[in-house]
């Protein structure tokens, strides 16, 4: 591992956020010393300029472009969120401390800036970032977190007070919260050869429990669900500086499939973000052929199930066979299974047969 | 078995049925005394063009009853005042006089006071007092009761005062039971309602517990005074033909036609007893009264009668109007608007209307809506009142007007005959001519009142905006400057001046 290479690049990565919210800072402030209204442009974020792009896999925004302008009434009180949410990222990066997007809500009250409610607060701050093409965890604003991770990595803290302070993601048997400060840690060591992302917290527990990590010399990747952009962000990172391959596994349904194709290919809601997405990850199950070959206790697809599938059927994220293949075979059997339907073959059964199976299979 | 048939006199068939008058209940009763009064007062100055001054208190004598009290009513005009002789049976005798001619008056019955001191009389055994001058140099004052199974003053006192300061006018004062408490609200709005519709006359009211109540005028200018007309032939009913024919002095149909009725000339007249098929020198005292009859038909048939014109109407006028509704309410916006003449079965009418926006417009559900009749107030039935009707099918929306406005609506009829719906005088039937022309003038008003709240809306909206630009754009300045980690911030008061030159554009 070339430590240093990846510490200069935390470092780096924060300093040139500082300069981007500062020059977006100094446009404005330009605009309003030569006595102009301010006014910004950026990217479309509507639908018709949500692209996906088959080289990146994944999707992005087209050419289309708003202006904001202070001199528009509607835009206005927007244009002043903005302005107020880079002068508040940018107090949080420069002091090194991080806040959550509920935070964002009630500190913008302290300066007389009352957002309507929460989405209105979440649109500015999504904002901020198509305007500075950088993603909010960048500028230090953290969604809830929920989302863990377990297996011999060794990391190194960043963040104030722990400057230095290094961790072996084993410490600790529930796992490691991916919060801001392991999202900003550099990593050091690891004795691991791949990534496995599991969607449920009964799983990951049990994967420890059944040791796992040592194998598969596995890094074990708790998304809980859908993974929020942190995650997404720290399996790119596993992915990217560690060279570990990454597989994840998921319920047996539409939605297991869409947390799995999310990490490969983003979301179009995160279109104006970059390196979010891992496009080298594998699902590794459990597929719908997963359901007929392993004869695995299913329930009904339901109404809303059916109608997921035929959405995903025509994204262009899914036009690889081996997704229209299990699309097609969920639509045919009509059944869904949760990834604990194979504790019917006894507690282990999906660590000592299921597991090794799928790894070698989606390789 | 014998049967007794007994006669009974005007003042004796009014007690016995006092509810018609307005004389219902104890409250009231001392709603309608008041009334009544007033209204004499008003007519009494208007008649010698004279802005009216006139001057009301209620003092509490004693209890009554539990709920009702004795109370003493004085009201002082500075009207025409009353000749003495007439002075006994102007006010002690019900009914007296007879009129023959037509013209728009205040009083509901032709009774005036007379009613109020009846029932004075009735519920506390005491004489009226009334003194009066017509400016000569001397006052008479008179204390009289009524008898009332002969209908005739009974003359208790009588002063003669020099009039040295020459004061002309009149004072009644009698005693009357009551319930002023639950009465006051409709007492205070009446007087209220009476000054926006009389804003050239000064108004004082002291009540039972002292307080004073004080609308003073804000222009002598006054309306032009009705003239007195003949009944038109459309108008008439079997009633009025006997009573012309009983005093008539003409003794042919031509004459008799020409002399007695409204807009009917030689041709007229020569041309409608052919269509009657009377012949023009009959005398019309020996009609007998099936012709009598077929003649007030054929009245009413005959197509070709003028309509009646309105010299006899007193409106108020836009002006006056205005000046009232602007006295009364402070509005911040009035429009007003006067209707042409127009008739119903022979009766010429005027309708004026008024809306108001704000001010000191009472703030209710809905819209405050203020009834005149013959510029006297209606304070009861509202929602049975044809100009209610009207107002509520009105599409309001369409003129920019909603519900939660503060708006009040003004309609004023005045006629020679108003036509009221019931026996209590207190809301207009819902007659089409009567109807269209309130919705016509309301129409009016309507489109001024969406001019004004276009406006108010612009004018809203671009002090909205500029409050908006001010609020945000020194924040922008603050929090850029903090970012760019400057020093100075940028002023944004020439960017804040360019948008109250130009109003804010949308980008």
């Amino acid at each position: 591992l070339e430590q240093k290479k990846h510490k200069t690049s935390i470092v780096e990565k924060r300093n040139e956020v500082l300069t981007s919210l500062r020059n977006f800072g100094l446009k404005i402030y330009e605009q309003l010393d030569s006595g102009y209204f301010p006014s910004i442009t950026m990217p479309s974020r509507s639908t018709e300029n949500i692209y996906y792009d088959p080289q990146l896999r994944q999707f992005i925004l087209g050419n289309k472009e708003v202006r904001r302008s202070a001199r528009n009434i509607r835009h206005l009180k927007p244009f002043t969120q903005l302005v107020w949410a880079a002068a508040f990222s940018h107090e949080l990066t420069s002091q090194r401390k991080t806040s959550t997007l509920r935070d964002v809500y009630y500190s913008a009250q302290a300066y007389e800036m009352t957002f309507k409610d929460q989405q209105e607060s979440n649109n500015i701050v999504t904002d901020l970032e198509t305007v500075l093409g950088l993603s909010r965890e960048d500028f230090n604003i953290f969604p809830e977190e929920r989302s863990a991770v377990f297996g011999d990595l060794t990391i190194e803290y960043t963040v104030p007070g722990y400057e230095g302070r290094r961790l072996n993601l084993t410490s600790h048997p529930d796992g490691v919260l991916i919060g801001p400060a392991l999202t900003s840690a550099e990593f050091v060591e690891t004795t691991a050869d791949k990534v496995i992302a599991i969607e449920k917290g009964g799983l990951f527990t049990r994967f420890i429990e059944e040791n796992v990590h040592k194998k598969f010399n596995a890094i074990l990747v708790l998304t809980a669900g859908q993974a929020p952009r942190a995650t997404r962000h720290f399996i790119r990172r596993l992915n990217k500086e560690l060279n570990l391959p990454v597989f994840i596994f998921t319920d047996g349904d539409p939605w297991g499939m869409h947390i799995a194709m999310v990490i490969i290919s983003g979301s179009a809601n995160a279109a104006h973000l970059r390196e979010l997405n891992t496009p080298d990850a594998k699902w590794s199950g459990v597929w719908a052929t997963d359901i007929v070959r392993y004869k695995l206790p299913t329930d009904p697809l339901d109404e809303v199930d059916k109608k997921r599938l035929l959405e995903l059927q025509r994204d262009p994220r899914y036009k690889d066979p081996l997704w229209q293949r299990e699309i097609k075979t969920f639509m045919k059997i009509g059944r869904k299974a949760e990834q604990e339907a194979f504790s019917r073959y006894g507690l282990t059964y999906i660590v000592d047969e299921y597991l090794p199976a799928k790894l070698e299979e989606t390789k | 078995v014998a049967q007794t048939f007994e006669e009974i006199s005007a003042s004796d068939f009014f007690y016995r049925n006092r509810d018609i008058a307005g004389f219902t209940n104890p409250s009231r009763a001392i709603f309608a005394a008041i009334r009544e009064l007033v209204e004499n007062s008003l007519d009494a100055a208007e008649s010698l063009r004279v802005p009216p001054d006139i001057y009301v208190r209620l003092s509490f004598e004693g209890e009554a009853s539990k709920e009702t009290q004795i109370y003493k009513l004085r009201v002082e005009d500075n009207g025409i005042g009353v000749p003495p002789r007439h002075i006994p049976s102007a006010f002690g005798q019900v009914l007296f006089g007879s009129k023959y001619k037509l013209k728009q008056q205040r009083g509901t019955f032709g009774l005036g006071g007379k009613m109020a001191i009846l029932y004075g009389q009735i519920t506390t055994h005491q004489p009226a007092c009334i003194i009066s001058s017509t400016g000569t140099t001397k006052i008479y004052m008179y204390k009289l009761m009524i008898d009332i199974q002969r209908n005739r003053p009974i003359i208790m006192d009588r002063k003669i005062f020099l009039n040295k300061e020459q004061w002309r006018g009149t004072i009644v004062e009698f005693s009357l039971e009551g319930d002023y408490l639950r009465a006051m609200t409709k007492i205070l709005d009446y007087f209220k309602q009476t000054a926006m519709v009389n804003p050239y006359a000064n108004l004082t009211f002291v009540d039972p517990k002292g307080r004073l109540y004080k609308f003073t005028r804000v222009t002598t200018e006054m309306p032009e005074p009705p003239r007195e007309t003949l009944p038109h032939p459309y108008g008439v009913d079997v009633e009025l033909l006997q009573r012309l024919i009983q005093v008539t002095p003409h003794n042919n149909m031509l004459e008799f036609l020409k002399k007695h009725f409204h807009r009917v000339g030689e041709i007229t007249a020569q041309k409608f007893l052919e269509f009657a098929g009377i012949s023009p020198s009959k005398n019309p005292k020996k009609l007998s009264h099936e012709e009598i009859v077929r003649l007030m038909h054929m009245l009413k048939r005959f197509r070709e009668f003028l309509p009646p014109d309105a010299s006899c109407l007193s409106p108020l006028g836009e002006e006056l109007l205005k000046a009232g509704i602007m006295k009364e309410l402070k509005p911040e916006f009035v429009a007003v608007h006067q209707r042409k003449p127009a008739t119903y079965a022979g009766h010429p009418f005027i309708v004026e209307v008024g809306i108001a926006y704000g001010g000191e417009v009472p703030k209710k559900e809905g819209f405050v809506i203020y009834r005149f009749a013959n510029r006297i107030p209606l304070l009861y039935d509202e929602a049975s009142d044809v100009s209610v009707k009207v107002i509520n099918s009105m599409n309001w929306r369409r003129y920019k007007v909603t519900p939660d406005m503060p708006i009040a609506i003004v309609v004023h009829i005045c006629s020679t005959k108003v036509p009221y719906k019931t026996v209590g005088k207190e809301f207009i039937a819902d007659r089409p001519e009567v109807r269209r022309e309130i919705a016509n003038g309301l129409r009016e008003v309507a489109r001024q009142i969406q001019h004004f709240l276009t406006r108010k809306e612009h004018v809203d909206r671009e002090r909205k905006k500029l409050g908006f630009f001010s609020k945000y754009l020194p924040k922008i300045a603050q929090f850029s400057t903090q970012l760019a980690g400057k020093e100075k911030t940028p002023n944004v008061e020439k960017l804040l001046r360019s948008l109250r030159r130009f109003g804010a554009e949308e980008a």
